[in-house]
């Protein structure tokens, strides 16, 4: 990396080179021959998202010496079949795009714009989902920084690399760092695979969105929002407007928006807002340029201190560090535990209780909001029978039965049973779990 | 977080305006109003030093509104390993220019200008002898537009620091030094003031109007009763048998929480009563003695220096709601009624209650202002604002004494100590932040000279705190400054810019209590190495262990320097 040295005596990288050849109170030990310091010009990294974050990673770690980045955007869910391209709304945040770009794929964009800015850097697009590759296509990569708004993308990278660490092999460890934002706040956090708690062991801290009660929402509405959800989940369904509800057609939303505002009005509350009325019905999260920098910087920060032991790293102390801008400034590092249940990263079954009344169908609908499954299309088998089955059709149709059966009468179903719950999402996870009757 | 104030006629086949969409993600965050605050603003940023972490945060801030760049460096080699707002064609170029046009380009609707037009010579703002850039900064300020806000990075000349200073004084510009670690206004745990153990005549109407007969209410409405009346309803019970106390202590809000829970209903079909969950989980965060937050209690002890500053709307307001304060034995009720289980009507009515008592008190605060001296035309947005924010307000400029540097020294220390052990008894499974006065300490030794050794860093804060010469933390913040030898690391001066764009915006859309509108001294990390970042991160912040009083006097240190 070390550019010759201009006339002046200045050189390129003399910040960043100084810091790495000068050991500091807190890196004594590390390595800081000419060798060792050559090791981040043959660093490969993957970053994952080519959104508000992944234009802030792929600028930072252009500018922390990193030569071989390479960069997918999948789109603003794992489900989408085409990849991401820019829209309107972006341009503020995403400050690798402009106006010209609107339509284009981020991923694309985002890397030709930093490889022209920063002289050096080779920064290789993918536009799919992360779920098109394989093992192999992971294992070339050193590290990998995720800057995904999806949970779902995150839970798939997170066991596609806990189930690629072979013990034989040290290269099959790739470290994982992890950003995410909201808002005023947001969250670093970084896996050693199988060796530190991974983002399954943690997911009880992404508790889904509470839903609110349809009973409320069908007769005691109170807040802005509850009229707004009416209008989306209940009167949209009955009268039918249109065939089918487009979020981002105007004029479905503005349907939606004055049957709320009817509504509020009915019962006296004011703040219903076209504005609101979109973020609700589309769950946009606000954002803002500086958390995402923040977080971003975070991130980059991290893969900088692994990559060359300039500075102790997260993971293996603490692992993830929150940040909130809400009330002032405040954050914190925490330590986390690996959960020996952990679907992913654990070896034992987890026990679940359930009620013996329930038929399989509320079972399996108790898998979407349970913060640590959060799983959309669970299939269930149990003691090596299939209960239900979302795919192929026909074994669909053939289960399809026990569904309005109870746990314990209609399917014989006990305390102590083993049962096990896979999810298209996440092809290479089983959810294994011991039953306890409440 | 801001109510979003939008039309409320929406344009019915167009959808949002190009512009609204553009923007769409942070309106969310931030009133419409708040947009237009930060389309009208024109920031200055005095940039000197390696340079990149104003230009972060300006990016960040790259909004419709106005920025001007004033920094006579010319671009070189190492500019370009760590700015992303310049490319090979800017070599020996004025990096003012450069960067302004780069940032320029984010966003064409932004107006960017830079300082000097011309080069001066080739070396940094810091390195230079003569007063030639000092002379573009004065002229600078007179031929431009009123300066909303002013940025200035450390290391910076102290006749430069001058100039700002005076020109913030005369127009009442928030300044922002960005130098390095840590320091904004300390968390304070976030209540809504329902007002339990103090409610007003209609309130107390209210509920003890739902709860006469509580006990013959049928299920349905049982089952509704809003949390507020629930509590307000058995307050006074409890009351009546404990000698009139309230539940305050941990032990009686226990109990408290037992006794509410004992009176929901379990033989409906429900088998239980989610409004009184409800209200049992309410009672920690909202029956609290009548305590004013140590921010808010300074602001009633300051003393104020001099007639300006006495009829400066701040004051003003600040000595109305002391008034307030002594008459009633509370802070004007914000307002806020949190969502709960309740029938619409009843809900919307207890609303209206707690908003109609939020416009008296605010009324009754503007009227006592207007009547102070200086306060005949205190704006009543100014002073809603002030009633809303009232129990966070902190004071930010303060002088310090060397006593007082020194009691804050050993108590970061002990507070050291303590994290040290808490570590180690618990085997590393709790921990607690450690300070960052040290890291504080090494950085401001840097303000005016960033290249030092470590050991002049050292004898730097030894002489402002002799006890400090054996410190180990102080070493080895001491010798980590110095190591990076005044330059930046990119992540650093992104993150620091980050946060600082976060406070800025805060300012400007007044989302921040009011208290923090006087001059902000925001010192991040960005000369230092990497690993400050999550150990300062850790100390910056921990309300456990740094307490408001401490780290108002860390504030004070700074202006030490
Ligand atoms: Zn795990």
């Amino acid at each position: 990396m070390a550019a010759a040295a201009t006339e002046s005596g200045v050189s390129r990288w003399q910040y960043l080179d100084h810091i790495r050849r000068t050991r500091g109170p807190f890196n004594q030990d590390s390595d800081v021959s000419e060798e060792a310091l050559a090791t981040l010009d043959k660093t490969k990294i993957l970053v994952i998202g080519a959104g508000g974050l992944g234009c802030e990673i792929l600028k930072n770690l252009a500018l922390s010496g990193f030569k071989d980045i390479h960069v997918i955007d999948m789109g603003t869910n794992s489900y989408a079949l085409a990849p991401d391209t820019i829209d309107i709304s972006n341009l503020n945040r995403q400050f690798l795009f402009r106006k010209d770009d609107v339509g284009k794929f981020k991923a694309e964009v985002a890397a030709k714009f930093v490889e022209k800015r920063v002289q050096g850097v080779k920064i290789t697009p993918h536009n799919c989902r992360i779920q098109e590759f394989d093992e192999d296509f992971y294992m070339q990569f050193q590290m990998v920084v995720c800057g995904l708004d999806s949970i779902e993308a995150r839970r798939w990278i997170n066991a596609t690399l806990v189930n690629m660490v072979d013990m034989e092999n040290q290269d099959s460890l790739k470290p994982l760092i992890d950003g995410g934002t909201e808002g005023f706040k947001g969250q670093t956090r970084v896996v050693f695979p199988t060796l530190t708690p991974c983002i399954e062991c943690q997911l009880d801290l992404y508790t889904p969105r509470a839903a609110v009660p349809l009973c409320t929402l069908a007769t005691i509405p109170r807040q802005p929002e509850h009229c707004i959800e009416w209008a989306h989940i209940i009167a949209w369904d009955q009268e039918k407007p249109f065939p089918s509800l487009d979020k981002d057609d105007p004029e479905h939303i503005t349907w939606l928006y004055r049957k709320a505002l009817a509504r509020a009005q009915e019962f006296g509350i004011t703040g219903v807002t076209y504005s609101l009325t979109q973020g609700v019905v589309k769950n946009i999260i606000p954002a803002i340029a500086s958390t995402n920098a923040i977080i971003a910087a975070s991130c980059c920060n991290e893969a900088l201190k692994i990559a060359t032991t300039a500075a102790p790293s997260l993971g293996f102390e603490e692992s993830y560090m929150m940040y909130s801008g809400d009330d002032s400034i405040y954050t914190n590092t925490f330590k986390y535990e690996k959960k020996e249940d952990c679907a992913v990263c654990g070896e034992v079954a987890k026990p679940l209780e359930v009620n013996p009344n329930w038929t399989l169908r509320e079972l399996l609908d108790s898998f979407s909001t349970k913060a640590d499954l959060q799983l959309k299309k669970p299939s269930i088998r149990a003691e090596g029978k299939t209960l239900y089955m979302q795919f192929p059709p026909s074994i669909e149709e053939q289960t399809r039965s026990n569904l309005d059966k109870t746990l314990k009468e209609g399917l014989g179903l006990d305390v102590n049973h083993e049962v096990a719950v896979t999810d298209p999402a996440f092809p290479a996870l089983t959810f294994r779990f011991i039953l306890r009757f409440a | 977080m801001t109510e979003i104030v939008m039309s409320q006629t929406p344009p019915i086949l167009h959808g949002p305006t190009e512009k609204e969409k553009k923007y769409d993600r942070q309106l969310r965050l931030w009133a419409a109003s708040g947009q237009a605050a930060l389309e009208a603003a024109n920031i200055l940023l005095v940039n000197s030093g390696a340079g990149t972490v104003g230009v972060e945060t300006l990016k960040n801030l790259v909004l419709p509104g106005k920025f001007t760049i004033a920094d006579d460096a010319i671009v070189n080699e190492a500019d370009l390993g760590v700015n992303f707002f310049l490319d090979e064609s800017c070599l020996g170029k004025l990096r003012s220019e450069c960067c302004t046009k780069l940032l320029q380009e984010l966003n064409p609707e932004v107006q960017g200008e830079w300082f000097p037009k011309k080069e001066v010579r080739k070396t940094h703002l810091v390195d230079q002898d003569s007063c030639a850039g000092i002379l573009d900064l004065r002229s600078t300020l007179e031929s431009s537009s009123t300066f909303t806000l002013i940025m200035y990075t450390h290391p910076i000349k102290e006749e430069l620091l001058s100039i700002i200073k005076s020109y913030a004084t005369e127009h009442k510009t928030p300044l922002v030094a960005i130098h390095s670690a840590v320091d904004t206004h300390p968390e304070v745990e976030k209540t809504t003031d329902l007002r339990l153990l103090n409610p007003w005549p209609e309130l107390v109407e209210f509920s003890r109007e739902m709860t006469k007969d509580i006990d013959a209410l049928d299920d349905h409405e049982h089952g509704h009763l809003p949390y507020v009346v629930i509590l307000l309803h058995y307050l006074e019970e409890w009351r009546q048998s404990h000698n009139g106390q309230n539940p305050i202590s941990y032990n009686d809000k226990t109990a408290f929480s037992k006794f509410v829970l004992s009176k929901a209903r379990t033989n409906n079909p429900e088998g239980g009563e989610e409004n009184f969950q409800e209200a049992a989980t309410a009672i920690n965060k909202n029956i609290k003695a009548p305590e004013l937050e140590p921010g808010v209690q300074e602001i009633f002890n300051h003393q104020v220096s001099d007639e300006i500053e006495r009829r400066s709307s701040f004051w003003v307001i600040a000595k109305a709601i002391e008034a307030f304060y002594n008459k009633h034995g509370c802070l004007p009720l914000p307002g806020a009624l949190p969502d709960m289980k309740a029938q619409s009507t009843v809900y919307v009515k207890l609303q209206s209650i707690y908003k109609t008592k939020a416009r008296q008190d605010a009324q009754e605060v503007l009227e006592t202002a207007r009547a102070l001296p200086g306060g005949k035309d205190v704006d009543p947005a100014e002073v809603d604002l002030f009633c809303k924010n009232a129990r966070f307000v902190k004071l930010i400029n303060a002088t310090p004494t060397s006593e007082n540097l020194d009691a804050i020294f050993d108590a970061e220390t002990m507070n050291d100590e303590a994290a040290e052990a808490m570590k180690v008894e618990t085997d590393g499974a709790f921990t607690l932040p450690m300070s960052n006065l040290f890291i504080y300490l090494a950085l401001v030794a840097t303000s005016h000279n960033i290249a030092s050794t470590a050991d002049e860093i050292m004898s730097s804060i030894t002489g402002l705190i002799p006890k400090a010469a054996g410190s180990q933390r102080v070493l080895e913040a001491s010798q980590e400054v110095a190591r990076a030898a005044g330059g930046e690391l990119h992540n650093i001066s992104a993150l620091t810019g980050g946060m600082v764009a976060q406070e800025v915006i805060k300012i400007i859309t007044k989302h921040e209590k009011p208290g923090s509108l006087a001059n902000l001294t925001i010192r991040h990390i960005h000369t230092i190495s990497p690993f400050w970042l999550e150990k300062a991160g850790d100390v910056i912040v921990g309300p456990q262990t740094l307490c408001g009083n401490a780290r108002l006097d860390v504030r004070q240190l700074l202006n030490v320097a």
